[in-house]
């Protein structure tokens, strides 16, 4: 398994990682190795086993839609790194 | 210093106050955990008011809650309303959260104190809590050594006797391997049993909050406040299912042939450790039984893309937009990208980018889907294994405690010191990491018990009759 500081590139673009020259060629072959060790995973004969997302088999837990109202609104936007009155600023989305 | 159960006993019978049990606390932390290390931050000020509005109860004589002036040291991936939490990363740096978790919430409500924040590793991805960014801890029995990780600071913390309960988070085993290298007790509970709300998610399907405690006893009472169904997490169990009841005499104690034939290889005094305990549950009736788990060669593969994909999902929340300090970057994607580069350490980016890869086009059925199913394989081996015997026992992991620096060049020789831990998340079990001596160098040993899920009481009822037969 090849993972070359392109293919680091791609991974951290959509993971939206910014990386210095030094974390993709790091990062690359330490990658390596791990993608090598989990190739273990081929040699499991899994045929037709079912995949498990959830262990517990819960499935459809739903509630009433009913709203409850959050009283302390300014403990949360004042976590934001930039705020105006009641809105968290970011930068423009659509171009 | 005090047990859990001995601190409440004696704040009920009105034999010592909340405050005084809380000084003592503080004092000691203020005397020795400048050389460990465990806290992040003590939360003094309303760990105080906490202890006074107790004691005005107590005054006033009205009825005070199961763990009335327990103190309780949190993970820093807790939520705990008005107080900062930061999963030991610079990306949230000064974030103050605006709500309490359930868990702590529901130790709150029978008038217990948190003290204070531990140290961790970096969002929870680690074994030796080297990958905090804010501090180191020590293993307060030797502090050339790691305490373990992810849970590093509760566990040490604990140990230290800085309190006697301390709440952990395990997701491949950061409970119980910490609690095995500082040499206390560490239970992780079965999958749905104590609420996620206002846990930090790293692997939603395997994360569980547990307690650290110095004995059974504690632990006990502490799942026994936790374990309720919050419907503000769904993926809480609504009625778990009645534990079965054991009798020592006739147990089936299941010994995994692959784990015993050392696939990392057992360091000698923990084998030896092992025989003892097992030679303790012979002499009180019970029956070691070999087991199979022929997939337990492909656990830690299936765990490391299962948590690693998961966790690229939950941490794509940590944008720089709602809250840490953040990166503004020209553009939106850049500071996306400039937060993230620069606020995740090492251990998080690599992860993010495992787990990024195995969900991406072209690799999803190979890596992530592939690994599911492997999981469902060694789910089935448990369930085999446990149609044949009541309690699984293992060492909790392959060594004693390492030195600072020994696996951080290796990623993957870290991964494998959670060898005998990682199998239980991916099951869906129950497992629980008690003291089993020492080594010569003085370093503790940990035996794990695994049970069936919901059977916690079984593994309450094997550690006491292992430590009865001491």
């Amino acid at each position: 398994m090849e993972i070359t500081e392109k293919d680091v590139e791609y991974i951290a673009e959509l993971a939206r990682l910014e990386l210095r020259q030094e974390e993709k060629k790091l990062y690359a072959g330490q990658l390596k190795n791990i993608l090598g060790w989990v190739e273990e995973l081929n040699k499991a004969k899994t045929g037709e086993v079912p995949p498990t997302a959830h262990i517990l088999g819960l499935e459809n837990v739903l509630r009433d839609d009913n709203p409850e109202t959050f009283t302390d609104r300014q403990a949360i936007l004042k976590n934001a790194p930039e705020r105006e009155f009641d809105f968290v600023k970011v930068r423009k989305v659509i171009e | 210093m005090l047990t859990a159960v001995e601190t409440v006993k004696l704040i009920t019978e009105k034999k010592l106050t909340a405050a005084g049990a809380l000084e003592q606390r503080l004092k000691l932390i203020k005397e020795k955990d400048g050389a460990i290390g465990a806290f992040l931050e003590v939360f003094e000020a309303s760990a105080r008011a906490q202890a006074a509005a107790i004691d005005a109860k107590a005054c006033a004589g009205q009825p005070l809650g199961r763990l009335a002036g327990v103190t309780v040291a949190i993970k820093d991936n807790m939520v705990y309303a008005g107080h900062h939490m930061t999963c030991a990363s610079k990306i949230l740096e000064g974030y103050v959260a605006p709500y309490t978790a359930t868990a702590v919430q529901r130790l709150l409500d029978e008038d217990a104190i948190i003290i204070g924040r531990a140290n961790m590793d970096e969002f929870a991805m680690g074994s030796s809590n080297e990958n905090s960014a804010y501090q180191l801890t020590k293993n307060p029995v030797n502090t050339a050594y790691v305490p373990g990780g992810s849970s590093g600071g509760p566990a040490a913390a604990v140990a230290a006797g800085f309190c006697p309960v301390a709440l952990g988070s395990d997701t491949g085993g950061s409970i119980r391997q910490p609690a095995a290298f500082c040499g206390v007790y560490g239970l992780k509970p079965t999958y749905g049993l104590v609420s996620r709300y206002g846990l930090v998610a790293f692997a939603s399907s395997l994360d569980q909050i547990g307690p650290f405690t110095t004995n059974v006893e504690d632990s006990e009472l502490i799942l026994s406040v936790l374990a309720a169904h919050d419907h503000r997490d769904s993926t809480s169990v609504a009625q778990p299912p009645q534990g079965t009841k054991i009798n020592i005499r006739g147990l089936r104690v299941g010994l995994p042939a692959e784990y015993f034939s050392a696939q990392g290889g057992i360091a000698p005094e923990v084998s030896a450790a092992i025989e003892k305990v097992k030679a303790r549950l012979c002499a009180a009736g019970a029956i070691m039984t070999p087991v199979s788990l022929p997939h337990s060669v492909y656990a830690m593969a299936a765990y490391y893309i299962i948590a690693s994909s998961e966790a690229s999902s939950n941490l794509g929340r940590f944008d720089g937009i709602r809250y840490g300090p953040g990166v503004k970057g020209e553009t939106l994607s850049e500071t996306y990208k400039k937060t993230r580069g620069r606020g995740f350490g090492p251990e998080v980016k690599r992860r993010i980018m495992l787990g990024t890869y195995s969900l991406s086009s072209g690799y999803y059925d190979a890596y992530y889907i592939k690994a599911q199913k492997v999981r469902t394989l060694i789910k089935r081996d448990f369930d085999a294994a446990f149609a044949a015997v009541d309690v699984i026992l293992t060492p909790t992991t392959p060594t004693t405690a390492f030195k600072f620096g020994e696996k951080m060049d290796d990623p993957i020789a870290m991964y494998l010191s959670d060898i005998f831990t990682v199998p239980c998340n991916l099951a869906g079990l129950c497992g629980i990491s008690f003291p089993a001596g020492s080594d010569s160098s003085g370093l503790p040993i940990g035996a794990q018990l695994l049970a069936k899920p919901f059977n916690e009481s079984a593994l309450f009822t094997v550690v006491r009759e292992v430590e009865r037969a001491a």
